[in-house]
């Protein structure tokens, strides 16, 4: 497709059940869809003579605490042909199993496994799903929101027991975080109470 | 009488030189036949994803140069980018200029460290002691501009972070006289020595359809024949009015990719020698006081500036709710910045995506069936950097 709003089209009308919204931004497109339909619309991109994304650039996912359903998986994708880029995007829980897509990519699977490292999201199917970026018994999921910066371990060498171990993080001091809003504009907590007074009032 | 025959088990690394860093290749062997090679990352893991996500946008920069960093301001690039993108703010056409220059010495620096280890991996000792006297030079004028030789810290949202110093300009202007008497004389240590073809020719290759399917791209796309490079197809800066071409290889082995690393290094020359020639005096930054920090000068004199100044470097600036994709052609291939903001002066997330992390991938792909000595020649033909595949 030559442009992008006829590459909406194109998507909308041959995948129309599987799309829930589409969005033209930065050059780029947006498409949201649901778990269940995401292999399919991966195949449709790849194969079809008009939309060829034959390149997965990466897979990520974006964390939302918040939220009932708290990832936001994401799949960046490249197609040279017509030098676009599209990027597809579904929610999902905590604790789902997410389709993998290592035989439709085989590039997926550093990338899979890397957002199982770093999230612990757990992909059906996937041939070797193992921890890639972190260390060899490694705890814990680094890149969720609720994971400290600090992290809870740190690892050091031994004089006593000659050898390398883990131990609970200790600090001299805890790591701050500075609170720079600006406070002309209000800061939450005064908004709060000037809010409360209004009520009283 | 039959005998039964044990594959066995080899450890590349982590402490071995030619593993490029800190690799932990696993490897099963036949003989002296690689079965299967299993890469263990993330020894150099550092969580800069993390960080960044904790930092201002101005404080994330400096996290950049970290990656790769054999090139680290093409890196900045990426991230300047987005940050642009979002805030929707134009750079002024001098820093434009400024940043492609530094971006084309960070793609000479990147080939002529990969072109010439990849050489000391097959045998050849001289290449590289010609070619890291001209990385230094090229680290000098980076410190020159940003005060220091690799972690510049030198690109901003909206332009660079100071003018260049006096002179520097016409130093890089003469450097691009006389790297290319260097870059012949490399070729003729390398290009038609026996040696160096035997080791790589017909190694390594990489077919049109792999290419696409293990995600690669930069000069590895490129030595299958896929004519794709990202200052071309999606120019960003001022790379549309520039003039270069595009080298692209025949056979997609180990020894077209060093041919296209040797003719991109000489398009980086003109590249620069263009930017020098329609440079002109003007701003480096955006002029917008709640983007860019004030002069020096001015803070003394201006209650405003004071203001803007205190504000950016305590709070920093703030980055209206938004996501966007943004790459570059860093020298190992398309480097990009997948950047979400929630409006406060912190990304909500920012996913990097490096390109050696998608080549190392490959590896199992790539050297299966091939000898063990062949592993260095394609681990050095794929030019990994451990600073961006681990992150």
């Amino acid at each position: 497709m030559k442009t992008l709003e006829d590459l909406e089209k194109k998507i909308n009308s041959e995948l129309t059940t599987k799309i829930n919204n589409t969005e033209i931004k930065h050059n780029q497109i947006y498409i949201e869809t649901d778990k269940e339909d995401i292999l399919d619309i991966v195949i449709f991109l790849k194969t079809n003579q008009d939309t060829k994304f034959r390149q997965l650039v990466d897979i990520t996912v974006v964390d939302y605490p918040e939220q009932n359903q708290r990832f936001e998986v994401v799949y960046l994708f490249l197609s040279h042909e017509f030098n676009q880029r599209l990027i597809v995007k579904y929610l999902i829980g905590e604790n789902e199993v997410i389709p993998s897509l290592t035989s439709i990519f085989p590039s997926a699977n550093w990338m899979e496994r890397e957002v199982f490292d770093m999230y612990g999201v757990s992909f059906k199917d996937h041939p070797d799903l193992r921890r890639i970026l972190t260390d060899y018994g490694f705890e814990g999921h680094p890149l969720r929101k609720d994971f400290p910066l600090t992290g809870h371990s740190e690892v050091r060498y031994s004089e006593d027991q000659k050898k390398v171990i883990s131990e609970p993080v200790k600090l001299e001091q805890n790591y701050r975080n500075f609170d720079y809003e600006s406070p002309w504009e209000g800061t939450k907590y005064i908004k709060e109470e000037i809010a409360n007074n209004d009520k009283k009032n | 009488m039959t005998k039964k025959i044990k594959n066995l088990n080899l450890n590349f690394g982590p402490q071995h030189p030619a593993a490029h860093g800190v690799l932990r290749l696993i490897l099963e062997l036949d003989g002296e036949v690689v079965e299967k090679a299993d890469p263990h990352i993330g020894l150099l893991h550092r969580g800069t994803e993390k960080l960044i996500e904790n930092k201002t946008y101005m404080q994330a920069v400096p996290y950049f140069d970290r990656l790769d960093y054999v090139a680290p301001m093409n890196q900045e690039h990426a991230f300047a980018l987005a940050v642009e993108k979002i805030l929707k703010i134009d750079v002024p056409i001098r820093a434009q200029y400024i940043r492609v220059i530094f971006c084309e010495i960070g793609r000479i620096l990147s080939h002529i460290l990969n072109v010439t280890t990849q050489a000391l991996d097959v045998g050849a000792l001289t290449p590289s002691l010609w070619g890291f006297e001209e990385r230094e030079t090229l680290m000098t004028f980076y410190e020159r501009a940003s005060g220091s030789r690799l972690h510049a810290n030198y690109f901003r949202a909206g332009g660079v972070h100071q003018d260049l110093p006096k002179g520097l300009e016409e130093d890089i202007a003469k450097f691009c006289e006389t790297f290319p008497k260097i870059i012949n004389d490399l070729e003729s240590l390398l290009t038609d020595n026996r040696i160096f073809k035997q080791r790589n020719v017909d190694i390594g290759v990489v077919t049109k359809e792999d290419a696409l399917d293990y995600s690669f791209s930069g000069v590895m796309i490129r030595g299958s024949g896929v004519p794709w490079d990202l200052r071309k197809s999606q120019p960003y800066d001022c790379y549309e009015s520039l003039d270069f071409k595009i080298p692209v290889g025949k056979n997609g082995d180990c020894y077209d990719r060093y041919l296209c690393r040797i003719e991109e290094m000489k398009e980086s020359v003109s590249i620069i020698k263009q930017c020098l020639a329609k440079m002109e005096k003007g701003p480096i930054k955006s002029l917008d006081g709640k983007i860019s920090p004030p002069p020096k000068a001015e803070i003394k004199q201006s209650m405003e500036a004071l203001i803007h100044h205190f504000k950016l470097f305590t709070e920093g600036y703030r980055v209206p709710k938004d996501e966007i994709y943004t790459a570059v052609e860093a020298p190992k291939g398309e480097f990009g910045v997948y950047l979400i903001s929630d409006g406060s002066s912190k990304p909500y997330k920012c996913k990097i995506r490096a390109p050696g992390f998608s080549h190392l991938q490959s590896m199992d792909y790539l050297i299966k069936g091939h000898m063990l000595a062949d592993v260095p020649a394609v681990l050095g033909s794929l030019d990994i950097v451990f600073g961006e595949v681990d992150r």
